[in-house]
């Protein structure tokens, strides 16, 4: 048996009238990589936000990395990483010093910072570089140093918000080296994109179409099922039916 | 804790690296007291004016010395002819002319009372009340000093009386209305920019989703202005005493005490308009159109509120400089303790404490 580290069952939530997101399921794996698909306003984000323990669901249940989302969620920020499009790093702060607070606000030791530190700006190969502000560094880079921090606290889940948007393909590829490595650990993806090449990269992705779940399996299963060639194709053929969503 | 002091060293990193930030937060008091001390002052230094002396007695003489001593006059010259007084007065060459007539020492050994004719340039109303009131005052000093060495009582034409501020020197004004100026504008727009920019950055996300309490981040936005805008204080203090002469005369503490709860009332006002702007310009333009200019205005610095119409008035009272306005004048100018600003601590008190629940309120609300 796999343990499961996401588990959600009929998670819902609604803002006054409007329901964002209604009653999803879906169980996520240790080490896998969740692609979380869907049109802009979907109710990808709401769903994530009350995965990570920002936002309170309305109904349903949800536990994640084993912490309950209504009661744990302090328990659930310690446990996951996040990352979003922006990278989310200092740009008037140098390298080792946006390091140092991520480590230091995450509540790691002196110790553990240095350790930790050391270890990923060897892995990242920056080690000329620690000094420079990150706004000076390219694109890729930031990338990179963004994602690694966001697994400085060893986090179970990482949590990824459209990590590669406006990136060109070749760092997107790199990029997907380095989930691949995180998610070999052990460490748990949950990715939303765009992209719908990137989504054939995952073990397993969820389509949301207006609130719902709509699909949920391996890419090449669902190619299968929907008789297409791309996941591209079968993106297309269930957004197409939204109501609310914008292609 | 450890926490708490990490995040602070970050936002003290942002401050001193940002050389703009580092200009308006110590450039800015230094400059404006600079400014309103010396250019913008309506102290009336080293006007010229004209003597017209036909008594050309004693006491003429012993009067206009005392006026060639005073450091707001320089004599330009001393005549006896009314066309020469109006031509120097049509040149622009003068603000005022005084003149003794006749008998001047006699009338006033023997009438007890005596008169002296003081004509100003009214062109510009205000330079010309000045003048007017320091030459009386002159005057009225030599009237003093004259009753001192005689028994007999000497009439006084002028009444004058310039409580706390003898030589109407603008200093007393200006220095507390800089002082709410300058808070107001580090404290508001800086911590309303920072945060903003937060949310601009994406960074503020990422320190929502970690274990860091959204409370602390406000938290630890605070202190590090708050001990920036305890240096502004210090800076615009030691300028007042030093360069502006003008002194402390009450307990310096109170006026520390009551700067920092000015300036957690505006910093609630900046945490306020930072949950509502979504960019930075957006905050710098609310942090200036509103926080500067009613702080100008309703303050009392510039314009007495006494003479606003009504409605005016009402609105003066929820502007919080106005309060520290008359907190730190009357501490620090007037030297009286807390018994008689306790009304105005009072009043501010509560604004703070209403914008920090409005604000909290609303950053709770966001965040759901």
């Amino acid at each position: 048996m796999e343990e499961q580290v996401i588990k959600v069952e009929k998670l819902t939530k609604r803002f006054g009238d409007f329901t964002a997101v209604d009653e999803i399921s879906f169980e996520v794996t240790k080490g896998e990589i969740f692609g979380f698909l869907g049109a802009n306003g979907a109710g990808k984000t709401t769903a994530m936000r009350m995965l990570c323990g920002l936002s309170i669901p309305t109904s349903g249940a949800a536990s994640v990395v084993g912490f309950d989302v209504y009661k744990q969620t302090e328990d659930i920020k310690k446990n996951i990483g996040y990352m979003s499009q922006r990278f989310s790093l200092y740009e008037d702060l140098s390298v080792i010093e946006n390091i140092k607070f991520y480590a230091g606000i995450y509540g790691l030791t002196n110790k553990q910072i240095k350790e930790k530190s050391e270890e990923l700006i060897e892995r990242l190969g920056l080690h000329s570089e620690i000094k420079k502000l990150v706004g000076a560094l390219p694109l890729g880079w930031k990338q990179k140093l963004a994602f690694s921090v966001a697994l400085i606290h060893s986090p179970q889940i990482i949590f990824l918000d459209e990590p590669t948007g406006g990136v060109d393909p070749v760092t997107r590829r790199q990029f997907w080296e380095m989930i691949y490595e995180a998610s070999a650990k052990g460490v748990t993806v949950f990715v939303t994109t765009h992209y719908m090449d990137e989504a054939e990269y995952c073990n397993r992705v969820s389509i949301m179409v207006d609130g719902r779940i709509e699909a949920l399996d391996a890419p090449r299963k669902l190619k299968e099922k929907f008789n297409v060639s791309s996941m591209d194709e079968v993106f297309y053929m269930l957004a197409r039916g939204a109501k609310k969503a914008v292609i | 804790m450890k926490q708490f002091i990490v995040f602070i060293k970050k936002e003290f990193a942002h401050v001193l690296r940002d050389r703009r930030t580092l200009l308006i937060l110590f450039g800015l008091p230094v400059v404006q007291i600079l400014v309103f001390g010396f250019a913008l002052t309506n102290e009336v230094k080293n006007s010229r004016i004209v003597i017209c002396d036909y008594a050309n007695d004693e006491s003429s003489h012993a009067i206009i010395r005392k006026i060639e001593a005073s450091e707001y006059f320089d004599t330009e010259k001393i005549t006896l002819s009314y066309s020469d007084i109006e031509k120097s007065f049509k040149e622009g060459k003068i603000k005022a002319a005084i003149i003794f007539p006749l008998n001047f020492d006699n009338d006033l050994q023997h009438l007890n009372k005596a008169q002296i004719q003081i004509i100003s340039d009214a062109s510009d109303p205000n330079t010309g009340n000045t003048i007017n009131n320091y030459l009386s005052t002159i005057i009225a000093d030599y009237q003093r000093q004259m009753m001192d060495n005689i028994k007999i009582p000497l009439r006084v034409t002028t009444e004058i009386r310039m409580l706390y501020n003898p030589q109407l020197k603008a200093a007393h004004n200006f220095v507390p209305g800089v002082m709410a100026l300058v808070l107001m504008l580090v404290c508001v727009m800086m911590t309303s920019i920072s945060i903003v920019r937060e949310k601009e950055m994406g960074t503020m996300e990422v320190l929502l989703v970690s274990p860091y309490r959204p409370i602390l981040v406000i938290l630890s936005k605070a202190v590090p202005y708050l001990l920036l805008s305890l240096v502004n204080v210090a800076t615009i203090l030691l300028l007042s005493v030093f360069v502006l002469d003008l002194p402390i005369v009450g307990s310096v503490w109170l006026l520390f005490l009551e700067s920092i709860l000015f300036i957690i009332t505006s910093l609630s006002l900046g945490l306020l308009i930072s949950i509502r702007a979504k960019t930075q310009q957006e905050a710098m333009l609310i942090s200036m159109m509103g926080m500067m200019l009613p702080t100008l205005i309703f303050s009392g610095f510039m314009f007495p509120v006494e003479n606003f119409p009504l409605p005016l008035q009402i609105i003066s009272n929820i502007v919080p400089a106005r309060w520290f306005y008359i907190i730190v004048k009357t501490v620090m100018v007037k030297g009286l303790g807390f018994s008689a600003i306790w009304k105005e601590t009072l009043i501010l008190t509560g604004i703070t404490f209403f914008l920090l629940a409005v604000s909290l309120k609303n950053f709770k609300k966001r965040l759901e």
